[in-house]
């Protein structure tokens, strides 16, 4: 099923630069091959067919004229951006240009930062996210989380995924079991793990790790998944798979991807967003950013100028 | 040529400075100072181990001729060298200690001779050493066993019979002393019960008013019919002990004077230098069993030590059962929920330096508060009838264990603080992401990631606690609690009770105790049981933490 994927990517004209075409064959010869009972999995919506990215097109969310302080130090600067619905969405820029601080702000985890203060809109589904009627635990729900170092808490492999169902009161151990297996199957972790549910999972590797914080991440559904540099502590391979992962699941969730490698930009994503010392300097497709930034500072970072 | 100069040091003489400058002073003082550390601790329970073991073991019995033309019978339990002033002349002869025994008829146990008086040492096989119920052991030459005034066996044979009778005329003994204490105090019980149904129904009546006249004859017959059965019980019990007190064991001492040991009080019997080596081992281990499970006699300097064991065991389970939660429970709010400010950093400060306050004023305050104020509460509410004698009110188990709980909930508090800080941020944002409330995530999350730091400083809090005593004397130790705080009449459990403790029981014999000198050996072996249990409790909880650890092992994060 990856190889599939990543044929129709690696001949794609969107990403066909060469650098990226020798990375995808690359990756194309490291993939195992996928077993024969597997059916294969629809394939992901071709960037061709997609309608051009623009006002016209569905989002998730909506940052409106968003700027945050920690203290008296201003981290954004008016940042307004629709992130699509079932689109990936990346966000680049140098180290400390805001990109995580804005991502963390769609799920509200600055709130654990003390002296946080925001001025302007983040709308999920029309609803101001930091309206006080909001319920951020609800919120956290509808919003999920990868984070940079992959975090599994010291339980097995069945309860890290089951976690997320277990707090919000789910006890039926059918429905448990189904939604354990149906995560680990859309993490690609299922013929990994299925073996050891029950072991710690502290045992598996960095990439494993990982990919059960993503399937702990879709096992409760959200609408938005955030990834805050999920692939920055793992081997090539490891993101390889990640990113494959991401491939796959963009059919059903929005995703945020924050990331420091520009090729994964490239690779993942259908519009980028790049920031500069707290501003969003330009957001566009993806292709665009890469091969025709119309603003210099983008085209300066790109080409591997500063930053 | 660049390999000499990169091993020849260029300006020998300045070897001390790059000693200095690689730190092997630093290295030879940290050593030393372990070293020194170790060599203390080691020392220490050599000290206790050697003083301590040997306390059982049946030593050869020597005879000597004194100067004067005594004689002396004992072991010889320590010797001094001679003292000599600064021109050689001895200020101070050499002297020999005997522990001669026979108290009841010389008035002291040890003896000391001067060596240069004493003459024809020698181990005579037939001194019979008696470990008695009471007036500590006693030393002479069997003459004859009598039983109700008449001989029944004189000379050699005299031993074997002795040996054959004892036992049985013990056995009488202890069931007489077990019938006066646990059937007679079960009935004196009733009788309280009894009497104390009648004054709560009086109180109920109020003052002035009638009792049921039906409730009241059935209170009397039940205390006639107790009265008798008292009687009884009092009657059978001093006719056992009429029994036990027939048979009796002639002896006499070195000095000549007969003695009469009626054989009810003959706890053990041995000829310590007839005995081999086997035999010796054996009472060696019969003497140290019942150290261990034995209650204690003579104003604890003989017999066991079972209550004081069983007091500090249950007392640190108590301490360790209230002090766990409390802490944890303290040290999750400083950490999770509270505001981190000047207050909060001032009530850490205050329980960091609460572990500096002297033990003996948590007691006084354990005995204000628990004590008179709590028990005194609680005896007002639960139990007037009783009154004026306290029932919760005076010093008990519980009130003990909740002072030590207080001494030593700082201890807990800090290691439970440093352990949830040490849970990884990563761990707590991932369950927050998934939409934890704070709550869930302390639950499901930190709580279980610090329960191994947890448990570190709940083993500090006991090994702190179990070797406390200070507090204890006034809160509830005593030197001699007839009940445990555990026993088979309902509801088995008295927190209300006093009770005994290995470290109290240590002070008690070794400076209270009217026979001082005798019971030393009893100080140390005491500090050895004290030491092994808390070596023994700190072991089962570092088995659990590691087993916790275990489950949480490989953290990656």
């Amino acid at each position: 099923m990856f190889s599939s994927n990543l044929i129709k990517k690696a001949v794609h004209p969107a990403t066909a630069t060469p650098q990226k075409a020798l990375v995808s064959l690359f990756e194309l010869l490291l993939m195992k091959p996928s077993p024969p009972v597997t059916p294969p999995a629809p394939l992901p919506p071709s960037p061709v067919s997609r309608p051009a990215a623009g006002a016209a097109a569905p989002f998730a969310v909506r940052v409106d004229q968003l700027s945050l302080f920690y203290g008296a130090k201003q981290a954004l600067f008016d940042v307004s951006l629709d992130v699509p619905e079932r689109r990936v969405t990346a966000f680049i820029g140098p180290s400390g240009c805001g990109k995580s601080t804005l991502l963390r702000c769609f799920n509200r985890m600055n709130d654990l930062v003390d002296g946080v203060r925001t001025r302007g809109q983040v709308l999920l589904g029309g609803q101001d996210i930091f309206a006080p009627v909001v319920d951020v635990i609800e919120l956290r729900k509808r919003v999920g989380m990868v984070f940079q170092k992959s975090n599994p808490f010291p339980k097995s492999i069945y309860e890290n995924v089951a976690y997320g169902l277990r707090i919000a009161g789910v006890k039926n151990k059918v429905q448990l079991d189904e939604v354990v297996e149906k995560s680990l199957r859309r993490a690609a972790l299922w013929d990994e793990a299925k073996d050891r549910l029950h072991d710690s999972a502290l045992g598996l590797s960095g990439g494993q790790q990982q990919r059960l914080c993503i399937a702990r991440t879709i096992a409760v559904e959200p609408e938005v998944i955030l990834m805050d540099e999920p692939c920055s502590a793992l081997d090539p391979i490891a993101t390889a798979k990640i990113e494959e992962l991401i491939q796959s699941l963009r059919q059903q969730f929005t995703i945020v991807i924050v990331t420091h490698n520009m090729q994964q930009a490239a690779r993942c994503s259908d519009k980028t967003a790049f920031f500069y010392l707290g501003k969003l300097i330009e957001f566009a497709d993806t292709g665009d950013i890469f091969t025709r930034p119309a603003n210099p500072q983008t085209e300066a970072y790109v080409s591997g100028r500063f930053g | 040529m660049s390999d000499s100069h990169l091993t020849q040091s260029p300006k020998p003489t300045t070897r001390l400075l790059q000693m200095f400058r690689r730190g092997d002073c630093f290295l030879w003082m940290s050593g030393g100072a372990l070293a020194l550390a170790a060599l203390m601790i080691t020392g220490l329970l050599l000290l206790v181990i050697v003083n301590g073991a040997t306390f059982f073991w049946p030593f050869d019995v020597t005879a000597v001729d004194r100067a004067d033309g005594t004689k002396l019978l004992g072991q010889i339990t320590a010797t001094q060298a001679e003292r000599k002033d600064g021109g050689g002349q001895i200020i101070k002869s050499a002297q020999t200690q005997f522990r001669v025994g026979n108290r009841d008829l010389y008035g002291f146990d040890f003896v000391w001779a001067s060596t240069v008086e004493l003459a024809n040492f020698r181990r005579p096989a037939d001194v019979v050493q008696i470990e008695r119920q009471e007036y500590g052991d006693f030393l002479g030459f069997l003459q004859r066993v009598e039983e109700s005034g008449r001989t029944v066996a004189a000379g050699a044979a005299a031993w074997e019979v002795l040996l054959a009778k004892a036992p049985g005329a013990r056995a009488l003994a202890v069931r007489a002393t077990k019938l006066q204490r646990e059937d007679i105090g079960a009935v004196n019980y009733a009788i309280q019960k009894a009497k104390l149904r009648l004054k709560a129904a009086a109180r109920k009546a109020g003052s002035g008013a009638k009792i049921d006249p039906v409730f009241q004859a059935e209170i009397d017959a039940e205390l006639v019919r107790l009265g008798v059965e008292y009687e009884r019980l009092r009657a059978e019990a001093g006719a056992l002990a009429v029994q036990a007190a027939a048979a009796q064991a002639v002896f006499t001492t070195i000095d000549g004077q007969e003695k009469k040991v009626p054989l009810a009080v003959v706890v053990r019997a041995f000829r310590p230098n007839a005995m081999t080596i086997t035999q010796k081992i054996g009472h060696y281990l019969s003497r140290a069993g019942e150290f261990v499970v034995g209650e204690p006699r003579e104003s604890n300097t003989e017999g066991g030590v079972f209550p004081a064991i069983f007091g500090t065991v249950m007392m640190t389970i108590i301490m360790s059962l209230v002090v766990t939660p409390f802490g944890v429970v303290a040290a999750f709010y400083l950490r999770e929920y509270a505001r981190q400010g000047f207050f909060v950093r001032v009530v850490r400060i205050a329980i960091n330096n609460l572990a500096g306050v002297p033990s003996i004023v948590f007691g006084v305050f354990g005995l204000g508060f628990f004590v008179y104020f709590v028990g005194g509460g609680m005896d007002r509410l639960f139990f007037p009838d009783l009154l004026p004698t306290p029932t919760f009110g005076t010093g008990g188990i519980l009130w003990a264990s909740l002072t030590l709980a207080l001494l030593t909930v700082p201890v807990v508090i800090v290691a439970t603080e440093e352990s949830i800080a040490a849970v990884p941020r990563g761990a707590r944002e991932g369950s927050l992401a998934l939409g934890a409330s704070k709550f869930q995530t302390i639950l499901n999350i930190v709580l279980p990631a610090s329960v191994p730091g947890i448990l570190t400083g709940v083993i500090l809090a006991m090994a702190r606690g179990a070797g406390e005593v200070a507090p204890l004397m006034i809160t509830g130790v005593v030197k001699l609690a007839p009940e445990m705080p555990f026993d088979g009449h309902f509801p088995f459990l008295h927190l209300d009770r006093k009770f005994m403790h290995l470290g109290f029981h240590i002070y008690d014999v070794g400076f209270q105790s009217p026979n001082i000198e005798a019971a030393k050996p009893m100080v140390f072996t005491t500090t050895l049981l004290l030491i092994g249990i808390v070596i023994l409790l700190n072991l089962t909880a570092i088995a659990l933490r590691d087993r916790i650890r275990k489950k949480y092992k490989t953290g990656a994060f």
